[in-house]
């Protein structure tokens, strides 16, 4: 659709920074055109537990508890397909990344939904955990800073869930994608709440923190015996991860930090914009505090989140995500993300106000 | 909240004050009171805007002299960086280290415009030993900016 403009990308504008992807380049001159060990290269596993350490407070035996991966979305299908034995239930809080319940289902699992709410910010409670342990419940995926909502859990609210899991006896699939697009204080990984470190696969990568999507690497970290068992399953599928991706995401952790400082202020800086104008639109919506996405609500509309989305697109040409494709209970909300520049986010927002304008004055 | 100011405005000094302080979790007073402060103690210089005037169909010629001196007893580089900052075809002065002293750009209608400044104008000083012209052939990138193409969007419309 021509001068159609989009707010529907799940992935950051800026481009890599051109550093790392000189050392990508650098190691192709250097012929570094091999396979590497199954589990990742040396320097990238040290580099990958130096960077934990330091950014979560938390300490992996880099020798057999880092496995690198194609994508974070790798290492979560080889973290299901590790754990999971025909019949476990694993719990899913949604709205969510789309990959979560085939993935569980492609290992034999059975997927059980949490659907989060509004009126938490769609945080995760111990009262609806709780509620959805049963006696076969072997995993919770726990997918936080939120992609679509931008929901975050805050340390208070990560000891209060690990206390039942702890209690119930289940492993965490803790997917930290977005955890460097924290904008309320420092992101709390749950590996660092004391007794969870040893019950979770944490999974992390560099596609939104270096903005590297398309070199698909990510990693995960957790016991030894499981990502010993998720190293088998990822060296039958791939071998290993790409070998220039390795190289240039080692100086993506030695000398990356700026960078993420300098995008993570520019995404908040936009958050900020967006949280304002749709407060000024009447658009009803929580703060998001994690992610690049915000997740407003459209209910008082009266129409659901699909027809909204296909219209908007029709007659503004805009495109966004209505928020069912995150899970049924996305109903009723639209997943707008802000990795856009401030003039493209400007030229959408009045699109957007001069729609709803329309839909209110259709309604009255 | 001076820094952040001021590594927003580095970039886009046109930024709507209103929008800067919603992005930056202010109100637009506070903003516009430390603008207007750093104005005033010289933090901020002034506002220009970046042009690539290779796209138009002025003819300019940009120049950079490399600029020996003997520094003078008591005044060090300073009064001889003033004769040469005052000239308004003179549009950077900076003291340099290394082997030479001033790196001093100057911007011309032509090549003949420059040289003559050169010959008439600034070898001619006292303290000035030497001069070494260098002409710009091609601007790749200024303050930041590239100028030798355009970003644009690559990514896939939408994505999970």
């Amino acid at each position: 659709m021509e001068d159609a403009i989009s707010l529907g990308v799940g992935e950051p504008d800026f481009d890599t920074p051109w550093h790392i992807r000189d050392e990508g380049i650098y190691s192709l001159e250097r012929s570094r055109t091999f396979y590497t060990s199954n589990a990742g290269l040396k320097e990238l596993k040290e580099e990958i537990a130096n960077y934990l350490e330091r950014r979560i407070h938390v300490s992996y035996d880099y020798r057999d508890e880092v496995l690198v991966t194609v994508g974070g979305s790798e290492g979560i299908d080889v973290a299901m397909r590790a754990m999971l034995d025909p019949g476990d239930e694993v719990l899913i809080p949604q709205p969510s990344y789309v990959s979560y319940e085939p993935c569980a289902v492609l290992a034999g699992g059975k997927p059980v939904i949490i659907e989060l709410k509004a009126e938490n910010e769609f945080r995760l409670t111990p009262a609806e955990l709780l509620e959805k342990i049963t006696d076969r419940t072997k995993l919770l995926v726990l997918p936080f800073p939120n992609n679509p909502t931008g929901a975050i859990m805050e340390r208070e609210d990560l000891e209060a869930i690990a206390k039942i899991i702890i209690e119930k006896d289940i492993f965490v699939l803790s997917d930290e994608i977005y955890s460097e697009l924290s904008y309320k204080g420092e992101h709390v990984s749950i590996t660092s709440i004391p007794g969870m470190r040893e019950r979770t696969i944490l999974i992390n990568g560099f596609s939104k923190a270096y903005a590297m999507t398309g070199w698909r690497l990510g990693y995960a970290c957790g016991p030894a015996e499981i990502i010993k068992q998720m190293t088998k399953i990822h060296q039958f599928a791939i071998m290993c991860a790409p070998t220039t991706s390795q190289y240039a995401a080692v100086e993506a952790l030695r000398n990356g930090d700026e960078d993420v400082a300098m995008m993570r202020e520019a995404y908040d800086q936009r958050r900020r914009y967006l949280v304002h104008a749709f407060k000024e639109m009447g658009l009803e919506c929580f703060e998001p505090y994690g992610a690049f996405y915000i997740f407003p609500c459209i209910k008082e509309f009266g129409m659901s989140s699909e027809e909204f989305a296909a219209r908007f697109l029709q007659e503004e040409k805009v495109a966004v995500v209505p928020g069912t494709a995150f899970g049924d209970c996305g109903e009723g909300f639209l997943r707008i993300s802000y990795a856009y520049s401030l003039d493209n986010l400007k030229v959408a927002l009045g699109r957007l106000e001069d729609f709803i304008g329309r839909l209110r004055a259709e309604k009255a | 909240m001076r820094e952040k100011i001021l590594t927003y405005m580095e970039r886009n000094s046109r930024v709507d004050l209103k929008d800067l302080a919603v992005m930056l979790g202010t109100d637009e007073v506070t903003i516009a009171n430390e603008i207007a402060d750093m104005e005033k103690e010289g933090v901020i210089c002034g506002y220009h805007t970046l042009i690539d005037w290779d796209k138009t169909s002025s003819e300019k010629v940009t120049a950079l002299i490399e600029v020996k001196v003997t520094p003078q007893r008591g005044l060090g580089f300073d009064k001889i960086a003033e004769r040469i900052y005052n000239y308004p075809e003179v549009d950077c002065v900076y003291l340099i280290s290394g082997g030479f002293d001033f790196m001093v750009m100057i911007e011309g209608k032509t090549m003949r415009g420059v040289a003559q400044f050169v010959s008439e104008k600034l070898s001619t000083q006292d303290s000035v030993l030497s001069t070494a012209t260098h002409f710009i052939l091609k601007k790749y990138k200024d303050h930041g900016s590239i100028m030798v193409h355009t970003a644009k969007d690559e990514r896939i419309l939408v994505t999970p």
